[in-house]
């Protein structure tokens, strides 16, 4: 929190303040103290399934706002969606369930507002680090409500890699060439800085979202050594599913999601978290600055975020609830399937998880020399060349 | 009141007939008349939308708030074009590579089934060969480019039939499998020109080529290819510009180092709203087409089309 500039704060409250509807009276702070009564309607940009009718009928049919959905492909698209209009949702949606790479786009974009959380009863229960993380809150501002989150793992075909891998280094090894596959996403150079900071420490990388030139060119020049390797830049979650499956990549980075989809069809996969640790993505229900239903959308993160919904909702897409009290019901849908999304486990394990964030100039320490999104960006084009 | 709608009848059948008299008197009106709507929506939707993408090519985007920012500048095009860093040059030359690939390919496999569709085949051998060159192009796009996933894969049906003499190909998800597939869907639009030129050849132009002593060969190198010239040009047009500007072939049977120009502008345009950069690397593929037909309308494709 530290990391980000009072001023871009200041300049973004204000603007916020100056913005906020009619979602109960404003109090000192501008935010809402109660939530009104639902507006009959609540236009979502979503990831396919956020809101899936299994559980969201249920709350058209408490609250009666009728959900209208706008899927997006990858967080890019939900960027541009926010930007249409004018910004800030276009006055046309009013939530989005941006992930960590689009959460701080948005924010200093000014696309997105503050949210009171204490009208979300659920958040108290949050796992901790969920409740403030550095994707949706600034300077002790709520800009939306986590909602779930998923490790990126290192995912292997255990009868073609042996020994089993123990580090990110498997990912790089000239023994698998024409047999690995990686995400398409610029958020991979994450990736590659990640295991940089173990195995060069002289880089001096603290933080794998945080790359000065230095260290930023030396990850963008271990993908581009990685790039003769890869068999496949996976686009969506079928296609490296089906790479895996046909054999024509043996070891890779993944989401539980494909794992759990492949081993539930037999094929002979494992995944793990290396000893360098791992990235991971964490999504977050943002309230956009010019919503037309701020109280559907307020009811809506209210609603997604009981535990009885985290369930279900987890169970659907494939990912982890942030609020652990979704554990038995988890279990209660499909046996065990709590222990298997990672769930139980202790605060030790969500520390080695560095949750995606948008890349922005200011580095820790005060400093402005750190690599922006635009240039991960660049860089991720000149990579897959 | 039957008199007076007789009347207002007639004055509206006087009123017709006085205009297309006028329009008979002076031909220039009817012509004006008849040309404006077409001429208008192509200046406004085709040359009005290229002209602005023309001009945003040379704008820039603020990195922090995605907004545009109307200052003129060439930095755009010195990306694209900088040799320090080739990467955009060489995304362009393997757009360009491939597609002219296709073309050769689809050239050579349409032009033996054209001829022996318009020269050879009888009537009802024809139809049905029509029936099969187009039948691909009634199911969508996308559904045969997923089926072309499912050959080519490792475990494909490609390398089951290989197994059986104990090869195995691993071409899934190179430039290798974007050349075939690519050929396999524009293939109909190089045979249509192709069969249509063949069948305009006179046959007494092939008898006199004999009469006058001339082997098979030679009949084929001095007549029937200088005369269906003009078609394959007409079907390399269709094929060259429909690999260069397509993005979803490299996307889905593509691998490591498969972008295309398509691929990078629609990632720019996804991407922080950085349109014009996405314009100026579409100028590329525009430019290559205008220099590309120039070049096919002295081949004298247009008569062929």
């Amino acid at each position: 929190m530290r990391r980000i500039r009072k001023r871009h704060v200041l300049v973004a409250a204000l603007a916020m303040a100056l913005c906020v509807p009619a979602a109960g009276a404003g109090s000192g702070n501008g935010l809402p103290t109660k939530i009104g009564k639902g507006e009959g309607s609540l236009n979502l940009i979503e990831w396919p399934a956020y809101s899936d009718p299994s559980f969201a009928n249920k709350f058209v049919k408490e609250t009666g706002c009728k959900i209208h959905r706008k899927d997006a492909g990858t967080s890019n698209d939900m960027v541009a969606l926010m930007r249409t209009g004018g910004g800030g949702g276009g006055g046309q949606y009013d939530l989005v369930s941006a992930s960590g790479d689009a959460s701080l786009r948005l924010i200093y974009g000014g696309d997105v507002q503050p949210v009171n959380v204490n009208l979300i009863p659920s958040w108290k229960d949050f796992i901790s680090i969920f409740k403030s993380p550095a994707h949706n809150t600034v300077n002790g501002v709520h800009y939306g409500v986590s909602v779930q989150w998923g490790p990126n793992t290192l995912l292997y075909n255990t009868k073609k890699v042996k020994p089993a891998p123990t580090s990110w280094a498997a990912i790089y090894n000239k023994k698998y060439k024409g047999k690995i596959t990686v995400p398409d996403n610029p958020i991979q150079i994450a990736d590659a800085a990640l295991y940089l900071e173990k195995s060069k420490p002289s880089l001096g990388i603290t933080d794998p979202y945080e790359l000065n030139k230095t260290q930023f060119n030396a990850a963008v020049s271990l993908l581009k050594q990685q790039r003769p390797l890869i068999k496949k830049y996976w686009t969506t979650e079928p296609d490296e599913i089906n790479l895996f499956k046909s054999g024509d990549v043996v070891i890779g980075a993944t989401w539980p999601y494909q794992t759990l989809q492949l081993q539930a069809a037999h094929a002979p996969v494992k995944e793990l978290i290396p000893k360098e640790g791992a990235t991971g993505w964490a999504d977050t229900w943002m309230l956009a600055k010019k919503a037309p239903h701020p109280n559907c959308a307020y009811m809506w993160m209210k609603y997604v975020t009981t535990p009885q919904v985290e369930a279900k909702q987890a169970l659907v897409f494939g990912e982890t609830p942030v609020n652990p009290k979704a554990c038995p019901y988890m279990n209660k849908i499909q046996a065990d399937s709590c222990a298997k999304y990672h769930l139980n486990q202790p605060l030790s394990y969500y520390k080695q998880i560095h949750f995606w964030k948008t890349p922005v100039p200011q580095c820790g320490n005060g400093k402005n020399n750190c690599m922006d999104y635009n240039a991960w960006q660049q860089a991720w084009t000149q990579i897959k060349g | 009141m039957s008199v007076d709608a007789a009347r207002a009848g007639s004055s509206v059948r006087g009123a017709r007939l006085r205009l297309s008299a006028s329009f008979w008197r002076r031909p220039w009106v009817k012509a004006i008349a008849l040309l404006t709507p077409p001429v208008i929506a192509f200046l406004i939707i085709y040359v009005g939308s290229l002209s602005v993408l023309f001009i945003s090519s040379f704008w820039t985007v603020d990195s922090f708030t995605g907004k545009l920012e109307h200052v003129w500048t060439l930095s755009n095009f010195k990306l694209i074009f900088s040799t320090s860093d080739p990467t955009y040059l060489r995304i362009a030359a393997r757009t360009i590579g491939i597609a002219a690939a296709v073309t050769v390919t689809d050239a050579i496999l349409a032009f033996p089934l054209g001829y022996f569709m318009a020269r050879i085949a009888r009537p009802r051998t024809r139809s049905l060969l029509f029936v099969m060159v187009l039948l691909p192009l009634w199911s969508s796009y996308l559904v045969r480019i997923y089926a072309w996933r499912l050959i080519l894969d490792n475990e494909g049906a490609l390398n089951w039939v290989l197994g059986g003499v104990g090869l195995h190909l691993n071409i899934a998800y190179t430039n290798w499998a974007m050349w075939i597939v690519f050929s396999y869907v524009w293939l109909p639009f190089m045979v249509l020109p192709v069969y249509a030129s063949l069948e305009r050849i006179p046959d007494n132009y092939l008898e006199a080529s004999g009469d006058l002593g001339a082997a098979g060969w030679r009949t084929f190198r001095s007549i029937i290819l200088p005369l269906a010239l003009p078609g394959v040009v007409a079907g390399s047009i269709f094929t060259f510009s429909l690999t260069l500007g397509d993005y979803i072939t490299p996307l889905l049977v593509g691998g490591a180092g498969s972008n295309f120009i398509g691929n990078v502008v629609f990632e720019n345009v996804g991407v922080n709203a950085n349109v014009p950069f996405a314009a100026a690397f579409a100028t590329i593929p525009v430019m290559i087409m205008a220099l590309y037909l120039l070049a096919a309308r002295r081949l004298g494709a247009f008569e062929a089309l």
